[in-house]
């Protein structure tokens, strides 16, 4: 078979049955690895997460909502590429995951890092600008996971697309969130700056593209971001 | 299945209730370090009872509230109990932890990056140099630098920058004894250390997190504390490479960056040396870096702390602990400056 012959097969995959696991499993298992550790390491002394569990903890999850929203982000390009039309519908799973993987990063800031002291919350939330930073994207985040159901969609039409180009703000906000964080090491957040670069720069590209082409030619297809 | 099982350890009663969010005290617990074999190691329990731990506790205690004399007398009174500035309620912190959770960026920045990364690295033989502002300048292989002094048990808490805290058993000598050795000359006013360079046998050094070699200062009448010490070992034991063997600074009431590692030169100048993290972040980490509940670092606040092993975060004292022996140091200073 020639390299062109098995690529028009991989292009005609349709959506394998177990694939909706599969997504579930990678939505999911990560947060549960991260709480079941945290309970096993505070009430019996495990060490799965290190000698200080909260705060590695606190940095996995940050970690985990930057790669779900590269992932949310990743779907379009990566179903243009392979042609599957049928990963589009996972879109929203790992745009959700990111979400509540944010808004759990949050609370394990809040409740289990400052254990609910409200004094340090409120000048973390008004004087420290990463965390400022931070919130924002959650913040942003928000209505986006709020107007993520079929019934929002259809209700909101074409400003439905509008609201969700927000998406794009989010991981410039977390990854500077990220990078203002970070004593001297930003490795970690350098290289997602430049993945994030490549997935917006995509966008940027093919948006440009097709407002060219439907300057000349044909009516643009909807929904294509 | 539960691991301590196999240790032979005492099940505790209060399993699997809230008590137990502060892990099982650290006293009962061996230590079972990978890469050394049994016989070299003084267990943690025959190294420190608890019998023994309290009592130093209480004497440290004692004496810092009952003698409020000079630091000179309160830590003559101390030296016969081997806890420095402990509070009652503070514990050793296990050997694993303090053995695998470390910034040394020589090695890595992860926190469990030294302990993997420095497994290798030969501390055997090295040279220290000491020279600068003082009479007998001098390379000394680190035998005949250590040759001499006293070599003393001391525990102390250790805060870090990053509002961590552990209680560590140090083994070292006071640096005071080093320097009036190599007799400053009455122009020296500060102290420089510097760690050794040599990317090939320090990975961390290969990319630039920070300029290398790393570099710290103390002003001469720090360094001439007698709570200063170089450190030699921990835990009755040579110190692990990723702790910064053979020979590391330890300035208990100061943050944990100060207390560089693997110092190949101690150098006195009449100017305030530049120190690595001021360097990276001026405005967050300045010359004096004392612990300071009340000045925040730019980024978090430093009134509370978490203490390695424990859950709910205690509150962070002024100096570490230490205020009774080193506030008069800094008298009439403005400390929300002079960070």
């Amino acid at each position: 078979m020639t390299w062109s012959a098995a690529w028009v097969r991989v292009r005609a995959l349709s959506r394998p049955r177990w694939w909706p696991w599969l997504v579930w499993c990678a939505v999911l298992g990560p947060g549960l690895l991260v709480a079941a550790a945290l309970l096993s390491d505070l009430l019996r002394d495990t060490r799965w997460l290190g000698a200080n569990p909260v705060k590695e903890g606190e940095l996995r999850l940050g970690t985990l909502t930057i790669q779900y929203l590269a992932a949310a982000l990743a779907i379009t390009p990566l179903r243009r590429w392979l042609g599957w039309n049928w990963l589009q519908r996972d879109r929203r799973t790992f745009g959700l995951a990111a979400f509540c993987y944010g808004l759990a990063h949050f609370l394990w800031y809040a409740l289990l890092d400052l254990q609910l002291d409200l004094a340090q919350l409120g000048t973390d939330l008004s004087k420290r600008t990463y965390i400022v930073v931070g919130f924002a994207a959650l913040l942003v985040m928000l209505p986006l996971a709020l107007t993520s159901t079929r019934a929002a969609i259809a209700r909101l039409k074409a400003r439905w697309v509008k609201l969700h180009r927000l998406t794009y703000v989010v991981p410039v906000l977390g990854v500077t969130h990220w990078w203002m964080s970070v004593k001297a090491d930003v490795g970690q957040p350098a290289l997602y700056s430049v993945l994030f670069a490549v997935l917006l720069g995509w966008r940027w590209w093919h948006a440009r593209r097709d407002n060219s082409l439907h300057a000349t030619t044909t009516p643009a297809r909807a929904g294509s971001h | 299945m539960d691991p301590s099982a196999h240790r032979g350890e005492p099940q505790h009663a209060a399993a699997g209730t809230l008590v137990t969010l502060i892990r099982p005290p650290q006293l009962i617990r061996p230590p079972a370090p990978r890469d050394l074999r049994s016989s070299d190691i003084t267990a943690e329990p025959l190294y420190w009872t608890r019998r023994e731990w309290l009592a130093a506790a209480g004497l440290t205690v004692g004496a810092i509230a009952g003698l409020g004399g000079g630091p000179k007398t309160a830590l003559a009174q101390q030296a016969r109990g081997r806890g420095y500035g402990l509070q009652p309620d503070d514990k050793p912190t296990s050997w694993e932890d303090v053995t695998t959770y470390n910034n040394f960026y020589e090695f890595g920045t992860g926190k469990d990056e030294p302990a993997e990364n420095a497994r290798g690295f030969k501390a055997r033989p090295w040279t220290v140099k000491v020279d600068g502002l003082v009479k007998k300048p001098g390379d000394y292989a680190l035998e005949d630098f250590l040759k001499g002094a006293r070599v003393e048990d001391r525990i102390y808490r250790h805060r870090c920058v990053e509002a961590w805290s552990m209680v560590v058993p140090w083994r070292g000598i006071m640096l005071a004894d080093v320097l009036k050795r190599a007799e400053p000359t009455a122009g020296a006013k500060y102290v420089e250390f510097t760690t050794l360079y040599d990317p090939a046998r320090m990975p961390g050094q290969r990319s630039a997190v920070l300029r290398w070699p790393y570099g710290e200062g103390l002003r001469l009448d720090e360094a001439m504390h007698p709570l200063t010490l170089l450190a030699t070992g921990v835990y009755g034991r040579d110190l692990p490479n990723q702790n910064g063997a053979p020979l590391r600074l330890v300035v208990p009431w100061k943050y944990g960056f100060k207390g560089i590692k693997s110092i190949v030169r101690i150098r006195l100048t009449d100017r305030q040396p530049a120190t690595a993290w001021n360097e990276s972040a001026p405005d967050e980490y300045g010359f004096y870096c004392n612990v300071n509940p009340t000045v925040d670092h730019p980024r978090w606040s430093q009134a509370k702390e978490r203490r390695i092993g424990e859950f709910v975060r205690r509150p962070t004292l002024m100096f570490n602990g230490y205020a009774d022996q080193v506030a008069s140091l800094y008298a009439g200073m403005d400390l929300r400056r002079n960070y």
